[in-house]
């Protein structure tokens, strides 16, 4: 009890201090999340349209796998990326190990299935009838896809919100091939182990809590962004 | 087709990777050393393979910065278990290790997987476990005091990581003739050092563990205390070494061999031989002289 007592104490303490190292670890914590959300969204959000509307040979077998990569476990992610990312292994001459494009990477495999899967089922939802409507008015393709985008802005978003929450959280595969190096590849959640296994629970509970703040910070956005629209 | 998409993937990361790290150049000072465009040296990589425990007490915080300092190499440490260390060694993944399981070690160097293999220091392994002390090893000699955790069916947590603690515990147990696992009250953990006493506090068990990492910790243990130590068996010796270059055309041969004559210069020895005084009242690491 004295234990959580005084790490909530220190925790306040670091965090009011504004420890530049922690300032560090934040920031690469965010950079490395809103990176490969990013690539997440920009790939997975057309293929997912792409998956949900168009009928082709394969569609199903290609949804299936993506539904198996939602719950991809991140070390498994992070296990075959350090596989592909060895000196030994076939990207090997980039030099990519430990690296934070290396953590981006294994973010991205396990965030990219959940943003296509879901995107993808948004797009399924979509009526036949509404389609031949918008053709009918004589829509271009273009303003077809903007049209069933803004139908389906909450059901993106929310895949966005679950695409984040998993990339924020996780640990193994960022451990694994970043490599926990001080000053580069060190964020806040393998700090958290870090400090967890040097007995130093104070300092991880303290860096706990910017994680946890931060997570609600930008799920909170997100949800404003998804809720608001749905006023209007 | 999925080709494609890959390089597509690949391209619109990389470009937004070089467009972060541009910026953060500018405002990321807290983080010279890692950052090679803020020096005016042209740094390379070293990949440095070593174990938990140099990491967990602090002892490469402090020498790293000085290495960096001295030498154009940006060291990246990889803190891993010794297993995972030297397997790195032999598949050419690291530059450089600092290990500490000479049995395993010899083996990588009979295999000419490593080079300039020399001893840096020692500290010691030390049992640990309950004030309490249910088997009563408290003063006796490491395989007496193993015998008698086994004859009790005490709890006794293990490393099981293949790490350089746990090689040794592999090889105290098989010293005194026992198979760990035959006791019941035998637990893997398969995690660090640190996590390792964390459940052994909490189990109220015995634990073999390096006293680096055990001092580093001994105010979140509890009624935890060592029990046995100063055999001449516990002795933990830590050796640094060059991985062959012939192994990987990436190989960083110069920031290695500059980093193994790093580690057992005169100056360097000084660093390593005050290290924990401050902190601890005593050193953590000792050097052979």
């Amino acid at each position: 009890m004295d234990l959580l007592i005084e790490g909530l104490k220190k925790a306040i303490e670091l965090i009011l201090a504004g420890d530049p190292i922690i300032a560090e670890i934040t920031f690469r914590t965010l950079k490395v999340s809103m990176t490969a959300i990013l690539v997440s969204m920009i790939v997975g959000i057309p293929a997912g349209m792409v998956l949900g509307l168009i009928q082709f040979p394969g569609r199903r077998i290609i949804l299936t796998f993506i539904n198996i990569g939602m719950g991809l476990p991140p070390v498994v992610a992070g296990l075959w990326i350090t596989m592909l990312l060895w000196r030994s292994g076939p990207l090997g001459d980039y030099s990519l190990l430990y690296t934070e494009t290396a953590i981006v990477l294994a973010q991205i495999l396990v965030s990219l299935p959940i943003i296509t899967a879901l995107t993808a089922t948004a797009f399924q939802q979509i009526s036949e009838k509404m389609i031949l409507q918008v053709k009918g008015l004589g829509a271009t393709r273009l303003q077809l896809v903007w049209i069933l985008m803004k139908e389906s802005r909450l059901a993106i978003l929310a895949a966005i919100i679950a695409g984040f929450g998993r990339v924020i959280a996780e640990v193994g595969a960022a451990m694994m091939v970043g490599g926990n190096i001080s000053g580069e590849t060190r964020i806040l959640t393998t700090s958290i182990v870090m400090e967890v296994s040097k007995g130093n629970f104070d300092i991880a509970l303290a860096l706990s809590f910017i994680l946890m703040t931060l997570a609600f910070l930008i799920t909170f956005c997100l949800t404003y962004l998804q809720q608001r629209r749905r006023t209007q | 087709m999925k080709k494609n998409l890959f390089s597509i993937v690949l391209i619109l990361f990389f470009a937004i990777m070089t467009a972060c790290s541009n910026s953060d150049a500018n405002n990321e000072d807290t983080n010279k050393a890692a950052d090679p465009e803020s020096n005016e040296v042209e740094r390379t990589d070293l990949i440095l393979a070593t174990t938990t425990s140099t990491q967990d007490s602090g002892l490469l915080d402090e020498l790293i910065p000085i290495f960096e300092e001295e030498n154009p190499f940006n060291v990246k440490t990889v803190a891993v278990g010794t297993g995972q260390a030297l397997e790195m060694g032999v598949k050419g993944e690291a530059d450089t290790l600092l290990t500490h399981a000479p049995a395993s070690e010899q083996e990588l160097v009979d295999n000419g997987d490593v080079e300039n293999y020399q001893q840096v220091m020692y500290n010691d392994f030390v049992v640990a476990g309950p004030k309490a002390d249910p088997a009563e090893v408290k003063g006796l000699s490491t395989n007496e005091a193993f015998s008698k955790i086994f004859e009790s069916q005490s709890v006794f947590v293990s490393r099981g990581d293949d790490s350089g603690t746990h090689k040794k515990e592999l090889q105290l147990w098989e010293g005194a003739d026992l198979t760990p696992s035959e006791n019941e009250n035998y637990l893997e953990t398969g995690q660090g050092m640190g996590n390792s006493l964390q459940v052994a506090a909490e189990k109220e068990g015995y634990i073999l563990t390096d006293r680096a990492t055990y001092l580093a910790q001994k105010d979140t243990l509890g009624e935890f205390e060592i029990l046995v130590e100063g055999d001449e068996s516990l002795l933990n010796i830590y050796h640094v070494m060059e991985v062959n270059a012939e192994k990987n055309d990436m190989i960083n041969t110069e920031g290695a061999k500059a980093f193994v004559e790093f580690m057992v210069a005169e100056d360097t020895k000084k660093i390593i031989s005050e290290f924990g005084v401050e902190e601890y009242g005593e050193p953590l690491f000792f050097l052979f002289d």
